[in-house]
């Protein structure tokens, strides 16, 4: 692992030149001395690129290699029957299977969702835009779960809907697909809206204009120009959801009755039957198609997406459009907008209920024996989050930083795995957590399971994407020329990195923490395996009481949770907003 | 009076609402003859794009009315108005061929495919484009995307063609071209067009008439020679070319309009002038810098003193001192005319035909 500064290559002009006619080995010589030129002026960054590596490998590399060498390795010897039995065993085809058509529905609802409010949002005059925006993108605030949660207090069998619904579509159960494929949509379609957003913000509305100004109705311009042109888009947000919903636990863990999925399946396998091949097995059936997903939505679409070809763009008009057109438009928006309120407000209502669906008395006792039952994991939650969301934050920018800005031997490496952690669902990372941890290895010559480090750990490398893509984010805030600037004036880059890289990324950096900790409070599917007695966190919490139908105290605890993390939002808000422009929630997302 | 083909009546366009109004375009009116190539010219902001989005049918006036061909198409929506826009950015479709630009349109209508690829290739050996049919977009230059964009538009043999800085992307020399180009095709074809573009010096050499543009206010309407040599106000004179202003006073008035003036005792006489104006008025003239005549110093003549001496190859530019007023004067071809010193009194000429008077406003 040699490094070389991109800044530093700065020849002169005849050495280029020379550079360009020299053969390969020639050019592999300069740049190795160059190396190691750069490794005596800057051992720092060198040893810090080493650490990253070491880290990168222990925590997410190691943990997904024993997830597939439980697989494949059994009792002390190579065993491939897991593998074998795919096809014919029911215990692994039949999850597999419903939690690939579980991601489709999802998939397609929360797309078409998210495209409908994506289009009210950029081209329509819809009033209270902002509303609409906050409704949109609440869910991805909370603990994905708690919409199943609200599922079972409106539509199980003691919610406030289920005798009219019954009345209407006669016996039927929350529990099962139907219901999952509600309560995902619900959870994921921000993700889809905040994509499409993006992508129809981004086509140029003269675009449509010019199809307009040559006939076109309004239909025509949407079918021959908005929807080919978003079509990249709709394709990237369609597998983002369905990776959410393939790698979803939460829901499926409340909410799935008797259709098993990967996710749980796994979980149980390991926690339950202690079947750590079979879980592994399973793990590594949801890894697949994530993966593949990943890949494809990573490679395969953005490059097929349209850049606009010219220059300055004619100001966002907003058409005047015929009432038959945004009538169904609004009307979706409204009544989308209005299920999302209708499944927190139950949360709200439902945690001041003295038994719900029995007692309606309101009371606040619920919130008074969460904080005796719940105060540690609370307290945990937000200790572990507070120690993770900053370390994410730093090392995630520093990998940023090395990918983009540096050009070293194992860059290409650091920049796949680093990837890696955008694609592994929060599953096969939990189980291989513990098949990593629960003993010393070279790697890690200690113990980790059932310390609080072990869960720092995880949350912090499970942040991994946030914080690289708000590095990203930020180091796009800067000219690489007021860093050369910089560096030409004297300064190493470890003194450029601090005097002027740092101060100007401040703002997205931060903006990018809010997220970061977001994610670490309402963490679930990978936690769950490596929580324990000592150490537990409330999302857990909240789980075990919605398994005890405990739904009141399950209510209560999310209510708090999800205004603690709107307070945290807020106070960074408030920070960035004093030091800057912070970054759009899409950027780190996608 | 004119024919009108486009008539824009009383035009108001306001945006916003409470504090942060914005009159774009403010009582515009304007007759366009059928054929004819009309400028809209003035500075950002003015309102040039606006008129041309309520002509497309993209804004709605606020108040006023626009007809085309006797036609009120005030409120008709843009995809039914026989209008079509050039796009300063172009919009070309991205997914689509250079061809399936083109017919796009022409299938919107209806028309067969075949037909439109026929009426397409015709368009596209107009404006030069064959052989590119098949290219994306996004592969070829700015020039020829722009010629796209023409070709698009005029596949559709709108009653009105809209361009709007069609040509503000191109560099420099490429504009130039350009520009002579687009005035060929306009001619050749005979479309009624109107051109917006914020470069005088395009408005000049492409258009019939020029509509000179302030706040969403017309300034002035008339043909480049009229606007350049015979400007209304002190805004058009100084935004269309360089110009020179000296203060003077209205010695005297005759009934047909001839001004007399009095510059350091001399008497300059205007001949019809275009305003009126009153004995001691106070009075601008405006004098071009290429129109003075500098002249070795001879008696009872106006005369100046040289500050500064530019030379810039094909011209030789002088500030000259005048009656205490700075006077820009550009002698062209410098190797042939005489040459002065700095601070050396020259007597200036003043060609009658060159001298325009314009109604004495204070500065801004
Ligand atoms: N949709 C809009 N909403 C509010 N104000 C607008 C809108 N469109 C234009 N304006 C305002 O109207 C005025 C005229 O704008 P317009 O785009 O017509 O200017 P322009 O002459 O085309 O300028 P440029 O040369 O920069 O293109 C400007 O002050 C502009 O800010
Ligand atoms: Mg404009």
């Amino acid at each position: 692992m040699l490094f070389l500064d991109k800044e530093q290559q700065g020849l002169p002009y005849f050495l280029v030149v020379l550079r360009f006619m020299n053969n390969d080995r020639n050019r592999q010589i300069h740049e190795i001395t160059g190396q190691l030129r750069l490794i005596w002026k800057e051992p720092i960054l060198f040893l810090l690129i080493l650490l990253i590596f070491y880290f990168l490998f222990t925590f997410v590399v190691f943990p997904i290699f024993q997830v597939v060498k439980n697989s494949v390795y059994i009792g002390g010897k190579w065993d491939f029957s897991n593998y074998v039995a795919i096809f014919s065993k029911r215990y692994f085809i039949q999850p597999f299977f419903n939690s690939i058509i579980l991601g489709i529905y999802t998939a397609t609802l929360g797309s078409i969702a998210g495209f409908i409010f994506a289009y009210a949002l950029t081209r329509t005059s819809l009033p209270f835009k902002n509303f609409f925006r906050t409704t949109a993108t609440f869910p991805i605030i909370s603990p994905p779960f708690i919409v199943a949660l609200a599922a079972i207090l409106l539509f199980g069998r003691a919610g406030s809907f289920t005798p009219w619904v019954k009345s209407i579509i006669g016996n039927y159960s929350i529990y099962g697909l139907s219901g999952l494929v509600l309560v995902e949509t619900i959870a994921y379609s921000p993700t889809a809206f905040l994509v499409l957003y993006g992508v129809l913000e981004a086509i140029d509305p003269s675009l449509e204009e010019a199809s307009m100004d040559l006939g076109a109705s309004w239909g025509k311009v949407f079918t021959t120009v908005t929807l080919p042109l978003a079509t990249p888009g709709i394709a990237s947000a369609w597998l983002l959801v369905f990776i959410q919903s393939m790698a979803d636990f939460g829901n499926p863990m409340v909410i799935s009755g008797n259709y098993r999925v990967l996710s749980v399946q796994a979980y149980l396998q390991i926690t339950g039957m202690y079947d750590l091949p079979r879980g592994s097995t399973l793990a590594m059936l949801l890894l697949l198609p994530t993966i593949t997903a990943f890949f494809l939505q990573k490679y395969w679409v953005s490059r097929k997406s349209y850049v606009t070809v010219t220059g300055k763009p004619t100001g966002a008009t907003i058409k005047n459009l015929e009432w038959y057109i945004k009538l169904p438009i609004y009307s979706a928006c409204i009544i989308y907008a209005g299920i999302v309120l209708l499944f927190y407000g139950t949360i709200v209502y439902g945690s001041f209920q003295t038994l719900w669906g029995v007692n309606p008395t309101l009371t606040l006792k619920n919130y008074v024996e969460m904080f005796e039952v719940g105060k540690d994991y609370l307290y945990h939650s937000v200790l572990l989050s507070s120690i993770a969301t900053p370390v994410t934050g730093i090392v995630g920018i520093f990998i940023s930083f090395l990918i983009i800005r540096k050009n070293f031997i194992g860059r290409g490496l650091m920049e796949f795995i680093s990837m890696l952690t955008f694609a592994v669902p929060g599953t096969v990372v939990g189980i291989g957590y513990i098949l990593a941890f629960n003993q010393k290895t070279v790697l890690m010559p200690v113990v980790l399971t059932g310390t609080a480090w072990i869960i720092i750990i995880l949350l912090i490398f499970r942040d991994m994407p946030v914080g690289i893509r708000s590095g990203i984010a930020a180091l796009q805030q800067i000219d690489p020329a007021i860093e050369e600037a910089s560096t030409d004036l004297g300064a190493d880059s470890n003194t450029t990195f601090r005097k002027i890289t740092l101060p100007m990324i401040a703002p997205a950096f931060f903006s990018g923490l809010a997220f970061g900790f977001v994610k670490a409070m309402t963490a679930i599917s990978a936690i769950i395996f490596v929580v324990s007695g000592r150490w537990n966190l409330i999302t857990v919490a909240i789980l075990g009481f919605v398994d005890n139908t405990q739904y009141a105290r399950a209510a209560a605890m999310s209510i708090i949770l999800i205004i603690i993390i709107l307070v945290a939002l807020g106070l960074i808000q408030l920070f960035v907003n004093r030091v800057g422009k912070g970054v759009r929630m899409t950027t780190i997302i996608e | 009076m004119i024919e009108a083909f486009l008539e824009l009546k009383e035009l108001v366009k306001i945006f916003g609402g409470g504090k942060d109004t914005v009159t774009a375009v403010n009582h515009v009116n304007l007759k366009v003859r059928e054929g004819e190539l009309v400028t809209l010219l003035g500075p950002s902001g003015c309102g040039k794009t606006t008129i041309l989005r309520m002509v497309s049918g993209f804004e709605l006036p606020t108040s006023g009315k626009i007809f085309i061909d006797q036609e009120d198409v005030t409120t008709t929506p843009p995809n039914k108005r026989p209008t079509a826009m050039v796009f300063q950015n172009y919009a070309l479709f991205p997914h689509m061929t250079v061809a399936e630009n083109i017919i796009y349109g022409p299938k919107i209508h209806g028309i067969s495919n075949q037909a439109a690829r026929k009426k397409a290739e015709d368009v596209m050996k107009l404006v030069g484009l064959e052989k590119l049919g098949n290219r994306s977009p996004s592969h070829l230059s700015g020039g020829q995307q722009q010629r796209v964009s023409l070709a698009r538009s005029l596949i559709m043999e709108p009653k009105v063609l809209l361009l709007d800085e069609p040509l503000s992307n191109l560099d420099a020399k490429l504009r130039v071209s350009m520009r002579l180009e687009i005035r060929k095709l306009q001619q050749r074809v005979g479309i009624t067009s109107i051109y917006v573009t914020h470069d005088q010096e395009e408005a000049m050499s492409l258009s019939d008439r020029v509509v000179i543009l302030k706040d969403g206010v017309i300034q002035q309407i008339g043909t480049p020679l009229e606007v350049y040599a015979r400007p209304d106000n002190r805004f058009v004179a100084d935004f269309i070319g360089k110009a020179n202003f000296l203060n003077t006073i209205v010695e005297d008035v005759t009934p047909d309009g001839d001004v007399t003036i009095n510059l350091l005792e001399q008497k300059l006489i205007i001949p019809k002038a275009k305003k009126s104006f009153k004995k001691n008025n106070k009075a601008f003239l405006v004098l071009r810098p290429e129109s003075i005549i500098l002249e070795k110093k001879k008696p009872d003549t106006i005369t100046g003193i040289i500050r500064e001496i530019v030379f810039l190859g094909n011209q030789m530019t002088y500030m000259i001192e005048i009656a205490k007023q700075l006077v820009t004067v550009e002698m062209s071809n410098p190797q042939e005319c005489e040459s002065f010193e700095n601070g050396e009194e020259v007597s200036i000429k003043l060609p009658v035909k060159c001298l325009h008077l314009l109604p004495w406003e204070e500065e801004e």
